[in-house]
């Protein structure tokens, strides 16, 4: 309410400011802007501002000195678009800002804090934290940056330094056949070979034809590469998605509360409006359909357009994973409503419990008969996450079906814009979709070759999927052990990590805890956070970032610390929380 | 049936007013040919690597150890590196936390914005703030985000260079901002008048549009034209009295081909002219891996400098710097190489210098052999690509042809290049899809195809353009306008 109303008063100050700019070409006072900064709290105050320029302004008219500038300076935070001002982003907001600052001064002076490291629990930035990358991709991928050194190898017999320090020496020399061999099957499909070249702004043809097989492979239906837009990560492709859709505050866009402020951030940014729908806590963050309808009622009885819905699974920051039966209740709602569904499915690879099993909407509508006629779909994947979580990558892909022609152009024209998404992450998005399979032909080979050359046709479907599995069976476990440590303190209750990469706990916080956050000006949770923060280097977001129902407070943290790691973090997070409580009981 | 959400008529007005003609109609027909399996020579984008042009070999050998750095605990990996490559994979693997495979700061690494700082002030003299340093997904992701901070809507005015490059108005039509044009000349080498300029303003002020930045691009694109530090200081002058941010595309600071004119950045220009000036005026200069004689489109990676930004102004774009997370890290690995490369003594120092050399010198003849094949063909004048990567001839369309054109429902200039790229496979951009006066038309190369190749398409665009020029020609002569 508050911000509107200043928001509001900027709005009269600038226009009047451009009132006068009109009148008075080049006779204007410097000192304005700096006026306006100390009178922006409330209309009043804004409105003697403007008296006093008006003032200064009749004054001044007569003398016109030779050459002061005659606006305020336009990047002032009183003349920015005020969209942006709107916009937030709480992955990066406050809390990681203090974090930055308590790293400075643990370097600067160590000791001086009450633990010797911060411990990014804040993002899903999982190499950050020391994960390392899958060999086979950045084998190749190297070999793609540097293709001198493929044709030299060949020359030379001279590959002979990859792969993981586990194996013997004897076998290094052959150890990447397949990324050797990869490496020149992907700069063939690139034209004149050349990785440093502005691509198709769709993407590389070569790679999305790849990454189509990929879709194909996992849905059993059919997907084709001109749907495919490839981009520097899945982000910019929901901006892209928003740019398109959004046109005024009367376009809405359907959103999950709690949510990816990604979303809340981009419709802010593009000026549309966010039409919460909540997930149901209660039934591990259960999405139904009722409450959609009922959302959808409310804002179309507000006068808001809603033109999609979006869909983050598996979840972010909840961590659920949508059963399919509920998928098909949601194509049903959208292709009912005339709603564009985009399907966040980043976190695809991510699921931790054998009863939960990722299916892509895609697939869920095609096998409901649903084709392109039927309904407009967005799938948005990512080489961020997965077990792979290549995040400085910025590779992703969205494939968009359902879209007639000319809204398609527009899409293009949109992509063209930038240009084309980076090369090493189309590439590496071609990977993710298509990683080593197990060659069935060595097998047989096997039988009249040595077991040293039965490794070659292998070599990296082994080492890839046991690098994966290790991933994967790690961040299980972490969750679980996360989960369980949270639901051991007094006063929190937090729902299973069937997939994604976060916990969303909630935390009852006493009565004396909400009165001392109001007290500091603080919302509960971000009080509780920053608490944290101070007292164990442990970094979490704030449940307010992404929404919850009021009156609840929650913070998302990271499954992603090193395991070894994780038994500190439980005892820290125990430590506090008990002093915490005891501190705040009622 | 209900409506649905992404049916046309429902599409943000925005978008569909956006334009961008360097991968517009020509560039679709030429993909075409191209798989109908005619020879194409895409002069159409300034994308040198795919003309041919080889990566400079030093910072590819760093990106891939930083890509694979498992290679450098290897005991051979000597074998296949020169050890200052080894060493500098080593440094930038320290500055990130992660490696390549972690989002960086959301302004990019601090690292490499502390390199590029020690760049600008060797190359300006005078101090750079790294916080003041943002890396981007290449420079249009920063002029993107400059321009969506600063225009509110319709009446926010950009002044934008006519001829511009289509992403200003392409960024500024999706803002939805005004781009008011301001002329460069071309019977003065494409020299900009700030007469011109105050013109531009008070005429977009009769109509109700505040001003708020200008943009310029220095050496100019598509025009060629290197801005003298004279002309420079006016313009400086000119937004410190109109109060505009001045938005400095820098990025072909490397594409120099002649002598007389060196590149001498905004900011110097700025710092030298002392306060107020220097203490007032709002610069954002970009620049970017793609360009110079690295020319790694194909990697995304540039940065945007502040001058005089206020601070809550830089919070406000770091902010929505970080719902993006960060740029690719690779490329702003690139970008630490561009900004901080070798020195003499470096193992492959030598070879550094000769493949630099070698490119830069090469184009310097290439823009050389284009402007004078131009001016050989009849109707065509072209001015000295004195920088940058573009020649921009102009074409002076008989009447006839321009009669052609309506007849087929074609821009002049749109139905001329059509013609040229059906004839040889030249794949150019006409000149209307970077703003040009009225009657007059053009059309943009690069010159970029390689130089052995250059004499013959140069023959060949004179054998197509003499004759259609013949074709469209009355025997009275063309119309001069």
């Amino acid at each position: 309410m508050r911000r509107s109303v200043i928001g509001g008063a900027k709005r009269t100050t600038t226009t009047c400011l451009f009132l006068l700019n009109h009148a008075h070409h080049r006779s204007l006072l410097p000192p304005l802007h700096h006026r306006l900064d100390s009178s922006s709290s409330s209309s009043s105050s804004s409105a003697t501002a403007l008296l006093l320029l008006l003032r200064r302004l009749s004054s001044s008219s007569a003398a016109s000195s030779p050459s002061p500038p005659n606006m305020p300076n336009p990047v002032s935070v009183q003349s920015i678009n005020p969209k942006v001002l709107k916009c937030e982003y709480a992955v990066r907001g406050e809390i990681v800002i203090l974090a930055q600052r308590l790293q400075e001064e643990l370097k600067a002076k160590p000791g001086s804090l009450p633990f010797d490291e911060i411990l990014y629990c804040n993002i899903g930035n999982p190499q950050s934290l020391g994960q390392l990358p899958i060999t086979f991709f950045r084998e190749v991928l190297a070999l793609c940056d540097h293709p001198a050194i493929l044709d030299k190898a060949e020359a030379q017999g001279l590959f002979r330094f990859t792969i993981s320090n586990a194996l013997s020496d004897s076998c290094l020399s052959y150890a990447s056949a397949d990324s050797i061999k990869r490496a020149r099957q992907i700069l063939d499909q690139i034209p004149g070979r050349a990785t440093g070249a502005y691509s198709h702004s769709q993407g590389i043809k070569g790679l999305r034809d790849t990454i189509t097989a990929g879709i194909e492979a996992r849905d059993g239906f059919p997907a084709n590469p001109n749907d495919l837009f490839l981009t520097d990560g899945a982000s910019p492709a929901v901006h892209m998605m928003m740019q398109l859709l959004i046109g005024s505050e009367k376009d809405g866009l359907l959103c999950p509360i709690p949510q990816y402020p990604l979303y809340s951030a981009s419709i802010a940014l593009h000026g549309g409006s966010l039409v919460p729908y909540y997930l149901d806590e209660e039934t591990g963050w259960g999405l139904e359909v009722s409450e959609l309808k009922k959302q959808l009622k409310e804002a179309r009885s507000k006068g808001i357009t809603v033109k999609a819905l979006v869909v983050i699974n598996p979840g972010n920051p909840t961590g659920q994973v949508l059963a399919e039966e509920n998928q098909r209740a949601i194509v049903e709602f959208c292709k009912q409503e005339g709603l564009v569904l985009l399907a966040d499915e980043v976190y695809q690879e991510n699921v931790y419990v054998p009863e939960k099993k990722f299916h892509s909407f895609k697939k869920v509508a095609r096998s409901m008969g649903y084709g392109d006629n039927d309904l407009c779909l967005v799938s948005f994947q990512s080489v961020s996450k997965g077990y792979h979580g290549e995040c400085g990558k910025r590779g992703g892909y969205m494939e968009v079906t359902g879209f007639s022609p000319e809204v398609r152009e527009q899409i293009y024209k949109l992509a063209s814009v930038n240009l084309c998404s980076n090369i090493s992450g189309q590439i590496l998005a071609s990977l993710v979709m298509s990683p080593p399979k197990a060659f069935i032909l060595s097998l047989s080979l096997s039988l009249f070759v040595n077991d040293f050359l039965l490794k070659v046709g292998d070599e990296s479907y082994e080492s890839y999927s046991a690098e994966k599995d290790g991933i994967l069976k790690s961040l299980a476990r972490r969750a679980k052990t996360l989960e369980d440590a949270f639901k051991s303190l007094e006063g929190i209750t937090c729902n299973k990590a069937e997939g994604a990469m976060y916990l969303f706990p909630c935390i009852k916080l006493p009565e004396k805890a909400i009165k001392a956050a109001e007290a500091a000006k603080t919302a509960p949770d971000l009080f509780y956070c920053r608490r944290l923060l101070n007292a164990t280097g442990v970094v979490v977001v704030p449940g307010s970032g992404f929404g919850q129902v009021p009156g609840t407070w929650h913070f998302r943290c990271t499954i992603l610390p090193q395991e070894d790691k994780i038994p500190a973090i439980v005892s820290r997070l125990t430590a506090f929380h008990k002093s915490f409580m005891d501190e705040y009981r009622n | 049936m209900a409506p649905k959400g992404l049916d046309y008529e429902h599409l943000n007005e925005n978008v569909k007013k956006v334009q961008y003609a360097v991968r517009g109609e020509l560039y679709l027909r030429a993909s075409e040919l191209q798989k109908e399996g005619k020879k194409i020579i895409f002069t159409n984008v300034g994308n040198p690597h795919a003309l041919g042009q080889k990566p400079l070999t030093f910072p590819r050998q760093v990106v891939a150890l930083c890509q694979a750095p498992f290679l450098l605990d290897d005991p051979n990996v000597g074998l296949m590196f020169p050890a200052d490559a080894i060493a500098r994979a080593k440094h930038y693997l320290s500055l990130t936390s992660g490696g390549l495979g972690a989002y960086s700061d959301s302004r990019g690494i601090p690292g490499v914005r502390k390199e590029v700082a020690d760049f600008l002030l060797r190359r300006d003299g005078y101090p750079s703030d790294p916080e003041l340093i943002f890396l981007t997904d290449g420079a249009s992701k920063g002029v993107m985000q400059i321009l969506n901070t600063i225009i509110r809507g319709p009446n926010d005015g950009i002044l934008v260079p006519v001829p511009q490059y289509p992403l200003y108005s392409a960024a500024i039509s999706l803002f939805g901002g005004t781009l008011v044009p301001y002329y460069l000349e071309e019977t003065a080498n494409w020299g900009l008048d700030v007469n011109d300029l105050r013109n531009a303003v008070s005429q977009a002020q009769f109509k109700g549009i505040t001003v708020r930045a200008m943009v310029i691009i220095n050496p100019g694109n598509p025009t060629g034209q290197c801005l003298s530090e004279a002309n420079l200081s006016e313009i400086l002058r000119f937004c410190y009295q109109e109060g505009l941010v001045l938005l400095g595309d820098e990025v072909y600071q490397q594409n120099i081909y002649q002598d007389e004119r060196p590149f001498i950045s905004s900011k110097k220009v700025l710092m030298d002219m002392g306060p107020p000036y220097s203490k007032e005026v709002q610069l954002v200069s970009f620049h970017t891996v793609s360009k110079g004689y690295w020319g790694e489109c194909g990697q995304r990676g540039g940065y945007f400098e502040m001058t005089n930004i206020p601070p809550k102004s830089v919070d406000e774009i770091y902010k929505v710097a970080s719902i993006a997370l960060s740029p690719n890290v690779p490329a702003q690995i690139f970008m630490g190489l561009m900004v901080n490369p070798l020195k003499p003594g470096d193992v492959s120092y030598e070879q550094f210098i000769r493949e630099s050399k070698g490119i830069l010198e090469s184009l310097r003849k290439r823009a050389r052999i284009m402007t004078d094949g131009f001016n050989s063909c009849r109707n065509v004048v072209c001015n000295f690509t004195e920088g940058a990567m573009y020649s921009f001839p102009q074409i002076r369309l008989p009447p006839k042809a321009i009669e052609a054109a309506k007849s087929a429902g074609k821009v002049p200039d749109v139905f001329y290049c059509l013609k040229l790229l059906e004839a040889t496979g030249i794949s150019t951009v006409p000149g209307s899809g970077f703003g040009q006066k009225e009657g007059v038309f053009h059309l943009r190369t690069t010159i970029l195809p390689a130089e052995e190749d250059m004499p013959a398409i140069m023959e060949s665009f004179k054998k197509f353009n003499d004759g259609f020029m013949e074709q469209y020609e009355d025997t009275r002569g063309y119309s001069r306008m």
